[in-house]
């Protein structure tokens, strides 16, 4: 296999946990949020700050270590998304950081603050919002190159029903996501008020996640026939996808086996986020870079590849442990500990 | 393509670096003094410093939040605002970037255990070696950070075709010339300022609420240290000004003030400029730089004039160098002084003025370390890749840059003032002997069978 198959194949596995567990971290925030103005906040705030404020790092490492990695095998990418994203780009930094320190601040006082408390929310919806923009622009014709200089074409990009549907995409995910983790996890809590409350988030955002799936995936068809074509081959990944929400919900509507729902609900990502990849294959953004044009050499692809798995030995351990303590430990997370 | 975007480009950058190298210092620096506290804690049976290990924690984790956004920041800043620079130096600094990533995830994953995990345990010594990942992974991610910017300094492991880097080396790349002695002095410098804070914290709370046996420990201990890295850290910028005089002479010559290359060459201190770049009012050491460049008295070091003048770095950077060479001597004076008194027995080390001196002391060290990265980067001017790459080719062209200057501004002093507040709030709250007395009175509420599960 060679350096960009395997830095792509490594990265967009990233990605895809990074979709898993920043979802529920940013879906816990707004429905913290929404909680506290329905004035159900004492169900299920316990919840959240017991599983979120130990793991909060850890969710923002996997997205520094996606990006690093991208520029680290695909140079090129951080010289054309890097000149085009300044503006936007900035804003999620700054959504970041508010973000961030919610989690340092929260067990001194600013968990009680609406204030806070609404930032952490709405951010919770517009990082997801604002880095979903990313997948809209690699579908091309929103970054535009004359000359020697790079630009975002900010009016085709807001008037662009693909890209607002993928956005739109972003934010029913999130919610829908975290609703099952957290009623997973309330299960494990032994929490029931949490867990009827979370089964209810869970069912009501289902099934607009399927519907904004759908519609984005028609306006793909319309912005970029290339890819959508390439997708519809892959139709069996797709109707997997399918079939695992299905399970899902089933389970769900039935109440019974919450951690194999939420896991038919990874699976369900899973698939149609690499049918979605995959039909993107070659271009990272289309049409000025592809993975093959823009590989880094081999020497450092080398050396990448020798640190990633260095890394993982000392990385899966650490998790396993980490899970170990927190996630399956009943007594942690009844609170008892 | 204006002169302007340039310049915010680097205020910007110099904002978040700025900004950003207070809380990764102290990020690199704290660890190592919880894992002290905790270690003799256990050793010495004394429940004193195991509180001191919690609450130096409790307080960390605020500026390890802050330092995590403003890292993150910083990463995503490198493409945004220097996408010239990525485009040709990334395939070179990406592998210390990627490590970096580790080392944080490292740290990220044990300091979560660490901090949940504090009565979790029944042998203590469990609970302390998580310290060695953290107090590992902060150190790391220091070490791979200070070889890119090693990187940006001295060059190597490439060659250089038709406009682009190829035959790349990365682990030659990371292993450059500038690498030793910058690891060696940043790592030095944020241990000392680690302990310079915490000793200054301890001796401003001993002046405003009185000495108490909590905080006499604690400023003992980390005297002890700010004086072992006071010791190392005078060594390592030494080293520095050694490597400088070898290989980036210009960096040298323009904190120094010395303009003709000359054999034995007089230090000079302080002082300033008239019109005619002579100098005015300044101490002059005889052949004191020849010595400090390369350990003779009489060796020839090259002047700043042997460069072309569009070459030059700043010549401002001469009062920054010589603050904080100033700084370091006068952190480890302090901290002879105090045990000096200590020793003394007529003396005692917990008088007023000595007190207040030590809790300048932690103020004093943050701006050393902030004047020694203004010094290495305006050194390196006009250069970002010294001798490929200048400046203005480097940065971004789009002029919105000035409006993200005065966001990321905003954002900076939210994020400080914040910090602050929560800290205040969480110490002044909780004084060490209120905490003190409640443990001791939960400990007996186990011993009696309240504390039933645990
Ligand atoms: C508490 C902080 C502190 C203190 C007291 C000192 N330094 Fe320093 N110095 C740093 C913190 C620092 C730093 C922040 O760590 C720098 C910035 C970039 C770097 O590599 O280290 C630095 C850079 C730096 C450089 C430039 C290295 C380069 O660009 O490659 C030299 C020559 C010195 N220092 C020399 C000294 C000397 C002779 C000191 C006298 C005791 C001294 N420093 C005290
Ligand atoms: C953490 C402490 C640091 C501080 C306070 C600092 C400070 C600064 C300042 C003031 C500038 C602007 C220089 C000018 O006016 O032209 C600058 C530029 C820059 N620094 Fe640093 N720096 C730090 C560390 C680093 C490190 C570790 C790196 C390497 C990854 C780095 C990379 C850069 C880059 C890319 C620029 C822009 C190009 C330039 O102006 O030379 N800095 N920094
Ligand atoms: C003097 C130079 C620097 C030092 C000593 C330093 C050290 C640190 C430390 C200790 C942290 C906190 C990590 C934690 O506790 O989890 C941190 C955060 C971070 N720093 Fe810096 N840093 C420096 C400069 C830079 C530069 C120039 C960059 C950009 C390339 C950078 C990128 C980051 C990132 C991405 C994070 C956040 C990591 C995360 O998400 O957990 N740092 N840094």
């Amino acid at each position: 296999m060679s350096y960009h198959l395997i830095g792509i194949s490594v990265l967009w596995l990233f990605l895809y946990g990074y979709l898993i567990i920043a979802s529920i971290d940013f879906g816990a925030g707004f429905f913290a949020f929404y909680a506290r103005l329905t004035k159900q906040d004492p169900l299920i705030n316990r919840l959240i700050s017991r599983y979120l404020s130990p793991v909060w790092e850890i969710t923002n490492v996997f997205f520094v270590f996606f990006y690093i990695g991208m520029i680290g095998f695909f140079p090129d990418t951080a010289y054309y998304y890097g000149s085009a994203l300044l503006v936007p780009g900035s804003v999620a930094i700054v959504l970041l950081a508010i973000r961030g320190s919610f989690y340092a601040f929260e067990n001194y006082g600013s968990k009680n603050n609406i204030v806070y408390l609404f930032l952490y929310g709405a951010s919770g919806l517009l990082i997801p919002a604002s880095l979903s923009v990313t997948l809209a622009l690699s579908e091309g014709g929103f970054i535009l190159k004359q000359d020697q200089t790079v630009s975002l074409d900010y009016w085709a990009l807001f008037t662009n029903p693909l890209s607002w549907s993928i956005v739109g995409l972003a934010i029913v995910s999130v919610l829908f996501i975290s609703a099952c983790f957290l009623a997973f996890y309330a299960t494990r809590a032994e929490d029931h008020a949490a867990l009827k409350l979370m089964r209810t988030y869970a069912l009501f955002w289902s099934t607009p996640t399927i519907i904004i799936a759908l519609t984005a995936f028609i306006y793909l068809g319309q912005h970029n026939e290339r890819h959508y074509q390439n997708m519809m081959d892959l139709w069996w990944l797709l109707a997997l996808s399918i079939a695992f929400f299905m399970i899902a919900m089933w389970l769900l509507y039935r109440g019974r086996r919450y951690g194999l729902a939420f896991v038919c609900i990874m699976l369900q990502f899973f698939c149609a986020f690499f049918a979605y990849g995959i039909g993107q294959y070659p271009y990272i953004l289309d049409p000025y870079i592809t993975i093959q044009s823009s590989v880094t050499s081999s020497s450092m692809g080398f050396a990448l590849v020798v640190v990633f798995i260095g890394g993982m030995c000392l990385l899966i351990p650490s998790l396993i442990l980490v899970f170990k303590l927190f996630l399956f430990d009943a007594d942690y997370v009844k609170g008892k500990k | 393509m204006g002169i302007d975007t340039v310049l915010w480009s680097k205020l910007v950058t110099g904002m978040t670096l700025g900004f950003h190298a207070i809380f990764a210092t102290i990020g690199v620096g704290i660890p190592l003094m919880i894992a002290i506290a905790e270690f003799i804690g256990i050793r010495k049976q004394d429940s004193h410093y195991a509180l001191m290990a919690k609450r130096w924690a409790r307080g960390f984790v605020i500026s390890v939040a802050v330092g995590v956004v403003t890292g993150t920041a910083i990463s995503l800043q490198l493409a945004l605002v220097w996408p010239n620079f990525m485009k040709l130096a990334g395939n070179v600094i990406a592998l210390p970037l990627f490590m970096e990533v580790f080392a944080f995830f490292f740290e990220a994953i044990f300091l979560g255990i660490y901090l949940y995990t504090w009565d979790r345990f029944k042998n203590p010594y469990i609970h302390w070696l998580l310290t060695i990942p953290i107090v590992a992974g902060a150190g790391m991610s220091a070490v791979f950070i200070t070889t890119v910017n090693g990187f940006m300094n001295q060059p190597g492991g490439f060659t250089m075709q038709g406009g682009q880097f190829t035959a790349v080396n990365p682990v030659q790349a990371m292993l450059n010339t500038a690498t030793f002695s910058k690891v060696f002095h940043v790592l030095s410098s944020a241990y000392l300022t680690g302990a310079a804070l915490l000793a200054g914290i301890a001796a401003f709370t001993m002046l405003r609420k009185g000495v108490t046996g909590y905080h006499k420990k604690a400023l003992k201990l980390m005297m002890a240290v700010v004086m072992l890295f006071g010791l190392l850290n005078t060594v390592a910028g030494d080293v520095s000004a050694k490597f400088l005089a070898e290989h980036q002479p210009e960096k040298l010559a323009a904190a120094e003030w010395h303009f003709e290359t000359e054999s034995g060459a007089d230090l000079i201190l302080l002082g300033w400029l008239n019109a005619e770049h002579q100098i005015i009012g300044a101490l002059h050491l005889p052949k004191i730089l020849s010595f400090l460049a390369f350990g003779n008295f009489n060796a020839k070091v090259t002047g700043l004039n042997e460069f072309p003048s569009d070459e030059q770095p700043p010549l401002l950077v001469h009062y920054f160098f010589d603050l904080m060479a100033g700084i370091g001597f006068a952190l480890l004076g302090i901290s002879v002084l105090y045990f000096l008194f200590a020793l003394w027995k007529k003396r005692n080390e917990h008088n007023k003025w000595l007190l207040r001196i030590i809790a300048l002391g932690a103020p004093l060290a943050f701006l050393g370390v902030e004047l020694g990265w203004f010094y290495a980067e305006l050194g390196r001017q006009p250069w970002i890749l010294r001798g490929y790459m200048r400046v203005e080719e480097a940065a971004t062209t789009s002029p919105s840059v000035r409006i993200l200057f005065f966001l990321f501004l905003l954002l900076y002093i939210v994020l400080g003032m914040v910090s602050v507040l929560v800290l205040r709030r969480l110490f002044n709250n909780n004084p060490a002997e209120t905490e003190m007395e409640k443990r001791a009175q939960h400990a007996g509420d186990k011993r009696t069978g309240k504390g039933a599960h645990a």
